[in-house]
């Protein structure tokens, strides 16, 4: 057994269990953990099985496109990486935007945040908590009366509702198309939802669809099409004309009416369903506390959603940012993305190289060189890997650090760093969950607590989202309808050599993009994802990622169903295509559970 | 009123032929002027973003690079149920269990167009991050869009030639030639995968 610096104690001694690959993740992740004589996991390795190769490909391309490659990268959160990207664009050539492009940027940013979460906690997370087969079993009527008492307001909720979904659900299930359904771990004892509760949440999923593709309609308005939207450097492509009719593109009161209403949307599902429902799931799973991992030792958030243009102060930003190291919830220090002793990538266990052992590069000198080779207690062979060994290279993913930290990224390491600051509208809302659930602070430090972050996060973003829709109209009103400045669009007007950083919080962590311009074209472009932080493997000192150390002490009831592995990674909603680049060389989607 | 028709190319333009389906609806909607009733769509490696257009489509029309163990560039046809079998079949690129949800979600909200048409090309190459499409499989994306005019005719839908709206394609920088002709040199930038893909010999 060994102790790491960041205070897990690693036992692979036991059983090795082989999840690959990871379903349900965007990408391709596989985990192998080792579990003892009682089914508890005491050694955890989470590798990216794909190699990345996103910085080689921008080299020598114009910088104001950047964001259109970057869009490409990921199916999910496309338009967070454009915004990163113009954003560290503009960084490194000093172009500031407009009022107007700052709100337009964050009403997209900000939807995008609750459209992910809410297609996540639904689509990709809920059939880790929710049987739906169990469903098939509810009583509509009672399924009526527990609507009515975990949500009042919600309108969906007669006894004829539940019966009609349900009737509709039984017929795909028994059209054999079990479809999204299929690879479940339907009968293991580690789903405790009574019927009733599975049927509900499984309605709310389909619920969940139909809101998702409203809501995505701000993009389509902003951003001029969906998906895909477009991107600036300088602003947004779109022009504001409020008198205009029906017109292609600009935006006018019609549009903005429309925004309006996808804004009410969102807080409606938020306050009906979505809120109310983790509440009443977690009651379920009260009990269950584990996955906490690094969340209560060392959370990292870059912040996101500045009031004003062009500002980035931490007091600017509504969604807080600051480093928490060593469990020391008292002090949040400053995150400086461009100083070369916070943020370094360590590769000793990554499939690169630097040429020197125990070396970390600051992401503007970053180095994207593959070097891959098995560890001499792997098993198998380099094309078909049996068993990992994690005291080599065993991860196309990096290890980022900050000062030498591994961190959790996210919406948890964004709550904890915002309540550990005193960030009002956070503290309320963490006050009043822990309140209604009857749990204690630490209970957050859990997959449960991920789970409630992202809800909460979610509704946050719908008030964020009003003010600044109700900024942007102001705006407007009083004459202003700029929304972007082309004062630097011109390369002729750039310096010979500059550097950028462009930080977002993507949906599912801290995003940074660092770029260095010469004459005029991309001379380097690093992305650090993040899942590049959660699913970073060891680094040279031994300290584990979020992703294993939240695998940890987590007992299984059947160790060759990974249900409770795939809760908890699913808590840190992972995206792989962004970290990685493809590898599985089929797309084999069974999960293979290998037990040795 | 005629039947409304989605044209969608899915795929991911950076991993070469990957983007097959996305070059042929760019080239699709450079080559004919439809009317308003069909749409093309680049949908990238998109999943429900790509829902509310399969939901007023009567009609879909997939282009695709689909793995079928067969000879590179070689054209495969697949029409309505067989569709998503083939989409979850194995051997599929990975953005495929993502478009096989798609359709297996829309079918639950009922909202699937009653016609689908898959046209798959068989791929050369996959592994070339950041490479365009092979030429066996570029010399595929006309004769796979006659096959769509050609089923399109069948259903009474018919196009002049010119340009359609290309307002749901790519951005300019990584349209086909812009893409292809901007990439950096294998020494600057390294093209390999790793010897799960490149086993023999290297």
């Amino acid at each position: 057994m060994v102790t790491t610096p960041n205070g897990f104690d690693l036992d692979n001694s036991g059983r090795r269990i082989v999840v690959d690959p990871v379903t349900r993740i965007e990408g391709h992740m596989r985990c192998e953990v080792n579990v003892d004589d009682e089914g508890v996991i005491r050694n955890a390795v989470s590798t990216g099985t794909m190699w990345r190769g996103l910085e080689v490909i921008l080299k020598g391309r114009d910088p104001r496109d950047a964001w259109a490659f970057t869009e490409r990268i990921c199916g999910v959160c496309t338009g967070t990486h454009a915004l990163t990207s113009v954003r560290a664009v503009e960084d490194a050539l000093n172009i500031s935007i407009p009022d107007n492009a700052n709100s337009i940027r964050n009403m997209m940013q900000l939807n995008l945040e609750i459209h992910d979460h809410v297609v996540h906690f639904y689509h990709l997370h809920a059939l880790d908590w929710v049987n739906p087969i169990n469903a098939l079993r509810a009583d509509p009527k009672a399924t009526s009366e527990l609507q009515q008492k975990v949500s009042p307001s919600h309108p969906l909720s007669s006894p004829g509702y539940f019966r009609d979904v349900q009737n509709r659900l039984k017929k795909f299930v028994e059209s054999g198309q079990l479809g999204l359904f299929k690879n479940g771990y339907w009968d293991n004892p580690a789903y405790l939802l009574p019927p009733e509760a599975d049927l509900m949440a499984t309605t709310h999923y389909l619920e969940a669809l139909d809101l998702q593709k409203e809501i995505v309609k701000v993009h389509t308005i902003f951003g001029g099409k969906n998906p895909h939207p477009n991107w600036l450097v300088g602003g947004v492509p779109c022009p504001i004309n409020v008198h205009s009719t029906g017109a292609v593109g600009a935006i006018n009161m019609e549009r903005l009416n429309l925004v309006s209403s996808i804004i009410d949307k969102c807080d409606e599902f938020n306050k009906n369903v979505y809120l109310p429902d983790v509440k009443a799931i977690g009651s379920f799973y009260k009990n269950w506390l584990y996955g906490g991992g690094l969340s209560s030792k060392a959370c990292l958030a870059y912040g996101d959603i500045p009031e004003n243009p062009n500002d980035f102060s931490p007091e600017q930003l509504h969604l807080p940012r600051g480093a928490i190291i060593n469990g020391n919830l008292n002090e949040v220090h400053d995150v400086d993305p461009r100083d070369p002793e916070q943020v370094q990538e360590f590769v000793d266990h990554s499939w690169y190289d630097y040429g020197e052992p125990g070396k970390g590069l600051h992401p503007w000198d970053g180095v994207t060189e593959p070097k891959y080779e098995l560890g001499p207690n792997a098993k198998g062979t380099k094309t078909n890997i049996k068993e990992l060994d994690e005291a080599a290279k065993y991860s196309w993913i990096k290890a980022p650090r900050w000062r030498g930290n591994a961190m959790e990224v996210g919406p948890l390491a964004r709550y904890i760093v915002g309540y550990a600051k005193g960030h009002e509208d956070i503290k309320n809302q963490v006050d009043g969950f822990l309140r209604d659930m009857n749990l204690p602070v630490e209970a957050l430090f859990s997959t449960l607590g991920r789970t409630a972050a992202r809800a909460l996060e979610s509704e946050y973003c719908g008030r964020l989202q009003r003010h600044f829709f109700d900024k942007l109209v102001a705006n407007i009103k009083n004459g202003d309808e700029s929304t972007a400045n082309i004062e630097k669009w011109d390369p002729s007007t750039w310096p010979k050599e500059a550097k950028g950083v462009g930080m977002t919080e993507a949906p599912r962590g801290a995003l940074g993009h660092w770029i260095k311009i010469k004459d005029g074209r991309i001379e380097n472009y690093q992305c650090v994802v993040p899942t590049t932080w959660n699913g970073s493997p060891r680094d040279t000192a031994g300290n584990i990622g979020a992703f294993e150390a939240s695998l940890m002490n987590t007992p299984m009831e059947r160790p060759d169903e990974p249900v409770e592995i795939l809760r908890t990674l699913h808590s840190f909603d992972p995206c792989l295509a962004c970290s990685t680049h493809v590898m599985s060389p089929d797309g084999d989607e069974l999960t293979t559970v290998k037990v040795r | 009123m005629p039947a409304k028709v989605l044209i969608l190319g899915i795929g991911n333009v950076l991993w070469a032929d990957e983007g097959f389906g996305v070059r042929c609806v760019e080239r699709l909607a450079s080559k004919y002027a439809f009317d308003d009733n069909v749409r093309i769509l680049d949908g990238g490696t998109q999943g429900l973003y790509l829902l509310p257009f399969l939901e007023e489509a009567d009609t879909l029309i997939v282009f695709d690079a689909v793995d079928y163990g067969l000879e590179p560039g070689t054209m495969k046809i697949v029409e309505n149920d067989e569709v998503p079998q083939f989409m979850g079949a194995k051997k599929m690129s990975l953005h495929q269990t993502g478009f096989q949800d798609v359709i297996a979600t829309a079918q639950l909200m009922g909202y699937c167009p009653e016609t689908l048409l898959l046209i798959g090309c068989q791929p050369e190459e996959l592994e070339d991050y950041g490479g365009g499409l092979r030429d066996v499989v570029a010399a595929q994306i006309d004769p796979a869009i006659d096959i769509a005019m050609d089923y399109l005719a069948k259903w009474d839908i018919r196009a002049n030639e010119g340009q359609s709206d290309q307002s749901l394609l790519a951005d300019a920088s990584i349209l086909r030639d812009a893409y292809e002709g901007g990439r950096p040199d294998a020494d600057d930038a390294c093209r390999i995968g790793d010897d799960r893909f490149f086993p023999v010999g290297e």
